[in-house]
């Protein structure tokens, strides 16, 4: 294999089928978005530090909340969970390459289009041009087909290309673990990062799909005189929220259950002490990805289903709050008595851990019927699902960039800029959700661009916390520059991190073009 | 590189991942609408109410002292501009007795229309309670322009309905499918010349 034929310049990257490359342009295509639906992000704090309108019109700011939504799930979190399968379950499991590498190359560089396609809209309607889609990221019927600006139909062709780019992401996953896994490498001695992809990239396929179905549906009801949402041709609005979140919940662990594999990965190392309870995590992964099917509904409990439905919903939420508590007594209890030191992947996992309980205890407070009927739509709501994915998801890919790029590049990045990223973020980041629990208690309504003077204060400290969250990831720009680009910090070993276990850390650092040539025997 | 064993065994798992997902796209599109139309049908979960027809003659069992208070509410597609109204706000009924009342609409523009009124009841439980034997909801409604009529409606409550229940509220939306019905309008507006 010696000789890296590959060509250079831009055709390298357009026409690469090498895992390596695909997952750096994944992670790097999620940073950029990840800046994107960032500074839409601050649009909204903007509007909402005073009370009163001043920067931009409701319908803009609904364009805000709608595309922030939609780019930091399709386009943030979910790539760069791809961008890190790509650079490591090869590299886990001991193979040459993907299994599939053309159809990687394709589920790539859909994405770029498919975003283009999104953010146009916006740019159109920034620049006077008429509305980008204003319904929210969930865009329940009838506000995305009835009502709809014109820009839907981007928004709907954008999706699907989006669906097509993580289904083939997904199958490549799959049949990578299936069939390419070194000698001795069993099911049950795979890392958990592999696992937790395994688990999500079969959530993927199951209801990406359906998400493509929901759009389509809403593309035929707009356009070709179906009415499977439309009442006055017998169909039923609240069919489609039926539908969404069954699309909506899965994709929920789709966007947590890599970052369980990610922190599964780190704890272990920096505690000095093998994962606690491992096959306990793999059967906890596999339970919350079976109930994530059977609790779509807890998204609805306002819309009149009748008590046995509630009830059932109610409980089945509940009960995820098992499997999840086993992962999170297995990692508290992985780094009992361990010899822990503090390095910054560490930081971002210890955090990660202490976070998202937070946000997995909010859950479950939303998770009992009653109490979900007065929190429903308030900022209680955004408070929850921002814990759970920017310091649960996000805080979880940020700690595993941090973790193997030094494997990826051969330097040590620069710990100290890197220190400053980690306290500068878990500060902000509680300034900026933590006070949303309170103001949503109090009552105040989520995508509305003014508000009750009385929560005037807290969305005044909500919008600093803001800013100085979104700053602060400027760190992370920086500290990925100079690793990638610059290729400044000195050499690493071959293994990096003191106790770090796996196949990766037996390749040499920077990892080489093609992982393993010939498959790693796994004892 | 890869041999042709592990080729073979790639593109079959392939197949049957591409599989799965055409299997779930069609379930999303086909599947789940009518399952969940049948469900809110045998359990009228959604309060959406049948259109079908129900026999007076049918009706179960003997009147009941018990009262109940029905409320009529009507409004129309945002889209129009018709005048709809019920001809009474409320009436308490006695449970199992068939009873009568009408609403009025009137469309002022100078186009024909052709309208269908969807009820719907709230609370969603009494919906299986709450039966029409004769309603002008079960067909579609020609409005000439600038015509006016009184539509009327036939409904009994079911006796087994839930004794907490003590009001339920029928809503119409009347909404515009004239361009859902072009063909037929043709057809119609040449055999009223006749």
């Amino acid at each position: 294999m010696g000789d890296h034929h590959k060509p250079s310049g831009i055709k390298r990257w357009l026409l690469t089928t090498n895992h390596k490359d695909i997952g750096s342009m994944y992670l790097i295509f999620s940073l950029v978005m990840f800046l994107i639906g960032g500074v839409m992000a601050l649009v909204i704090r903007a509007e909402l530090m005073f009370p009163g309108l001043q920067l931009v019109d409701p319908n803009f700011f609904n364009q805000m909340t709608t595309v922030h939504g939609l780019v930091m799930v399709f386009g943030a979190v979910m790539p760069a969970f791809v961008g890190l399968a790509n650079w490591l379950i090869p590299m886990m499991i001991g193979a040459p390459d993907m299994a599939l590498p053309r159809m990687n190359n394709w589920s790539f560089w859909i994405l770029p289009f498919a975003f283009t396609i999104l953010i146009s809209s916006v740019i159109t309607s920034a620049l006077g041009g008429p509305s980008a889609p204003n319904f929210g990221w969930t865009f329940y019927a009838p506000l995305s087909t009835t009502y709809g600006p014109a820009s839907t139909d981007f928004f709907i062709f954008s999706v699907h290309l989006m669906g097509i780019s993580s289904i083939m992401g997904a199958i490549n996953v799959i049949v990578t673990i299936f069939n390419l896994r070194a000698p001795g490498m069993t099911l049950m001695k795979m890392p958990l990062f592999v696992w937790t992809w395994l688990i999500t990239a079969y959530l993927l396929i199951a209801v990406m799909p359906v998400l493509a179905g929901a759009v389509t549906m809403m593309l035929t009801d707009r356009h070709f005189g179906t009415s499977f949402f439309d009442a006055a041709g017998g169909g039923d609005p609240v069919l489609f929220q039926h539908i969404f979140w069954f699309f909506g919940h899965p994709e929920v662990y789709i966007m947590i259950l890599p970052s369980f594999g990610v922190v599964s990965s780190i704890l272990p190392t920096f505690a000095r002490k093998p994962l606690f309870g491992y096959s306990s995590m793999v059967y906890a992964t596999a339970s919350i990805a079976f109930l994530s099917f059977v609790v779509w509904a807890h998204h609805m409990f306002t819309v009149g289903m009748p008590l046995a439905g509630n009830l059932f919903f109610m409980y089945m939420t509940m009960l995820i709050a098992v499997p999840t508590g086993v992962k999170v007594f297995n990692w508290v209890a992985t780094m009992w008595k361990g010899s822990m030191t503090f390095e910054v992947p560490m930081l971002f996992s210890l955090a990660f851990v202490i976070l998202f309980t937070i946000g997995g205890l909010s859950g479950l407070m939303l998770a009992i019927t009653p109490v979900d009927q007065q929190y429903h739509d308030t900022y209680f709501v955004v408070a929850h699902f921002h814990y759970v994915l920017v310091s649960g998801a996000i805080f979880g890919i940020i700690a595993g960039v941090y973790y193997w790029l030094p494997k990826w590049t051969g330097v040590m990045f620069n710990e100290t800029l890197a220190k400053w990223h980690f306290w500068s973020s878990v500060i902000t980041v509680n300034i900026l959700f933590f006070p949303m629990h309170f103001v949503g208690l109090a009552g105040m309504p989520r995508r509305i661009p003014d508000y009750a003077l009385q929560f005037a204060d807290f969305n005044f400290l909500i919008s600093l916390g803001g800013f100085g969250f979104g700053l602060s990831q400027l760190f992370l720009v920086a500290v990925v520059w100079q690793a990638c680009f610059k290729r400044k910090g000195k050499a690493v070993t071959d293994q990096v991190w003191e106790s770090a276990e796996g196949l990766e850390w037996t390749l040499p650092s920077p990892a080489p073009y093609h992982s393993f040539t010939t498959p790693p025997l796994v004892k | 590189m890869q041999s042709q064993y592990l080729k073979v065994r790639n593109q079959s798992l392939l197949v049957k991942l591409v599989g799965i997902s055409g299997f779930m796209f069609i379930f999303a599109v086909l599947v789940l609408p009518p399952m969940y139309e049948v469900l809110c049908d045998l359990t009228g979960l959604n309060g959406k109410v049948s259109l079908k027809q129900f026999d007076i003659g049918a009706r179960s069992g003997d009147t009941a002292e018990r009262m109940i208070t029905v409320q009529f509410v009507a409004d129309v597609d945002p889209k129009a501009d018709w005048a709809f109204k019920p001809k009474t706000r409320s009436m308490k009924v006695f449970i199992g007795q068939t009873h009568q009342t009408s609403f009025f609409v009137r469309n002022p523009n100078r186009e024909a229309v052709i309208t269908q009124a969807i009820p719907s009841v709230s609370p969603a439980q009494a919906t299986l309670y709450l039966k029409k034997a004769q309603c002008f909801c079960f067909e579609q409604q020609q409005l000439a322009a600038g015509e006016a009529k009184e539509m009327g409606l036939i409904f009994y409550v079911d006796p087994d309905i839930p004794e907490h229940l003590t009001t339920i509220t029928l809503a119409y939306r009347l909404y515009d499918i004239t361009d859902r019905m072009k063909p037929s309008i043709a057809e119609t507006g040449e055999s009223e010349h006749v």
